[in-house]
């Protein structure tokens, strides 16, 4: 085996390193060297993806906040199990793919903005 | 008779597992393969191994066994198992991906630049996913004792081996396919037997099943409106930190393909999440007299000879429990293979593939013990607690690291040790039964009500105090989370 001064072995796990291409518009050279305006950009699309995130996650904090009183007030089993048991599934899922939709079209509209203007 | 064909059905999935696995190792050969199977998994692929990764005992037996006992309150467990992933899916999804981080103490490291971070979330990891484990290879010593009378601890020691196996030798790349796999086993063994249920069931001329269980149903909480608003925050918020459940992001292409993936898990735990209810149903009409506690886990186990008897009652239980045991390996080598990545990064000396492979008995072994000498809870219950402390620690950590630029590492030490100790705090101590009735009770059992806001409070005030701490890196890594890749 290898003697004690031996340097200690690294595992990489992550994406090997390229070498990063020139940027290609202008506002993507602005968000590499984090200027004011690369910034905003930045931002602006944060900003609208946890919007999306927020509404999808109002909806879900409301509908499950107010089931438990609900069922509570109703006294109704079979409502219980038509909702909990079946009903839940296919709207949970139909969130998910809403969220999607507006996530991957937030993305490509921000693309559109920084494409908008060609680097110098 | 029927012990037989259940011996053969478990044995099937064993080998059928190790077979699968062993497939996985000849195309595994990179150590980025070992660990993230190369982040080339597609969605299709990804969705399904996620998906039999997530559905564990708990999911299986758990949930029909406390609708048997407790009534129909109990199917928000399924509903928050799947509802975490939706809170998933808009929070923490792609950004995770983008971060390009493979584990927690990975993500926690990269975004608030701090060792001392890092090492408190491994602890975490480690914690929770130990805590996780138990019930699963309980849940395997139950199943076997149950149907073949075997000794209460051969099938978790059973699990614990094959799932050694599998993990040390073909890492992720193997325990992808073996998921994906598990997945399908595991939906056709609760879908089949089901179909024969309901079938019986109708030519039994559809006696109505006591769905109020107002007079019928044991006393589960002395304050049942609280704990179910518990369980919702803890599974609601608690799956997004699950050990297991995060690394699985790391093996996405990118981003757009991790919410993706997502949405398609939504559907297939959804799917699969139709048929606990038919047996819970079903079993308080043909197994009405099971005895409580733990043993209602048994229901669906022992719902086809009892249901339908004879030659086929047979089979399908032997089906059923083909399809448990695959749920207790696929949980269990996620769990192990999540801890074991923590174990070999922040806490064995020297890294690489074999010291995993040292990692992975040693992430097993302390649940295996713990399963043996804790007294045996309801599974889906034990599972909860996990919840728990998951929603309490990396829950806070995960979304304020992700869309807040004010979060600093003295901050989320305190969020962590705040929300996650005090949570896991709660655990212990209802564990040992210390309180058993009343307000604190119900405080400690379900401990997410307030301890997930204590853990984000902390988070955040501490956070504003050491404004002077916030990393020098913070803009760089949220461009990094937020933009598609191609315009980073």
């Amino acid at each position: 085996m290898t003697g004690p001064s031996a340097p200690r072995r690294e595992v990489v796990t992550g994406e090997p390193r390229r070498v990063r291409p020139l940027p290609r518009y202008r506002a993507q050279a602005e968000i590499q060297e984090q200027t004011a305006l690369g910034g905003a950009y930045v931002r602006s699309l944060m900003r609208s993806q946890l919007r999306a995130a927020l509404t999808v996650f109002a909806v879900l904090a409301l509908t499950a906040g107010t089931l438990p009183l609900a069922f509570a007030a109703l006294r109704d089993a079979t409502a219980v199990w038509a909702v909990l048991g079946c009903a839940a599934y296919p709207l949970l899922t139909l969130g998910g793919w809403w969220y999607v939709r507006r996530a991957e079209r937030n993305e490509r509209d921000f693309a559109r903005l920084v494409k908008g203007r060609p680097a110098p | 008779m029927s012990q037989t064909y259940t011996a053969v059905a478990v044995a099937v999935v064993v080998l059928a597992t190790v077979l699968v696995g062993g497939f996985g190792l000849r195309i595994s050969r990179t150590t980025s393969d070992f660990y993230v199977a190369s982040r080339t998994v597609g969605p299709a692929l990804n969705a399904a191994a996620i998906s039999g990764e997530y559905l564990s005992a708990a999911s299986f037996l758990g949930i029909a066994g406390l609708v048997l006992l407790h009534g129909p309150d109990m199917l928000w467990y399924p509903v928050g198992y799947t509802a975490g992933y939706l809170v998933l899916l808009v929070f923490v999804a792609a950004p995770l991906r983008r971060s390009g981080a493979y584990t927690l103490p990975d993500f926690a490291e990269g975004r608030l630049e701090s060792r001392a971070v890092r090492r408190l979330v491994s602890l975490f990891v480690v914690g929770a996913g130990w805590l996780y484990l138990v019930p699963q290879l309980q849940g395997a010593g139950m199943t076997l004792k149950i149907l073949t009378g075997a000794p209460g601890w051969f099938g978790g020691v059973l699990v614990a081996l094959v799932v050694v196996v599998a993990v040390a030798a073909g890492g992720m790349r193997s325990i992808t396919f073996v998921q994906a796999f598990q997945y399908w086993l595991k939906l056709t063994a609760l879908l089949v037997p089901a179909i024969f249920l309901l079938l019986a069931w109708y030519g039994d001329d559809r006696p109505r099943p006591v769905l109020d269980l107002a007079s019928t149903a044991a006393v589960r909480a002395d304050h049942p409106l609280y704990a179910t608003y518990g369980l919702i925050v803890a599974t609601f918020l608690g799956t997004m930190g699950l050990p297991h459940v995060v690394v699985r992001f790391y093996t996405s292409p990118n981003g757009r393909a991790a919410r993706r993936t997502t949405v398609a898990v939504l559907a297939l735990i959804g799917a699969f999440y139709l048929l606990p209810p038919v047996y819970g149903a079903l079993g308080r009409l043909y197994a009405p007299e099971l005895p409580d506690g733990a043993a209602a886990d048994a229901a669906v186990l022992l719902l086809p000879e009892r249901a339908i008897g004879g030659l086929g009652g047979d089979l399908l239980g032997a089906l059923v429990a083909g399809g448990a045991f695959a749920a207790f390996l696929s949980t269990a080598s996620g769990l192990t293979m999540a801890v074991a990545g923590v174990l070999t990064q922040d806490v064995l000396p020297a890294r690489g593939v074999r010291q995993f492979r040292l990692a992975a008995p040693l992430a097993i072994v302390v649940p295996l013990c713990g399963s043996l000498l804790v007294s045996d809870a309801p599974v889906a219950d034990s599972v909860g607690m996990a919840f728990a402390v998951s929603a309490s620690s990396f829950c806070p950590l995960l979304v304020l690291g992700i869309w807040w630029r004010g979060l600093t590492p003295p901050g989320a030490v305190a969020g962590l040790l705040l929300g996650g100790g005090l949570s896991f705090a709660a655990t212990v101590l209802t564990v040992a039964g210390t309180v058993r009735s009343g307000w604190p009770h119900a405080l400690l059992a379900w401990p997410a009500v307030w301890s997930v806001p204590v853990g984000f409070l902390a988070m955040v005030l501490v956070s504003l105090a050491t404004r002077a701490r916030i990393p020098a890196g913070t803009n760089a890594a949220m461009a990094r989370f937020h933009l598609p890749e191609g315009l980073t």
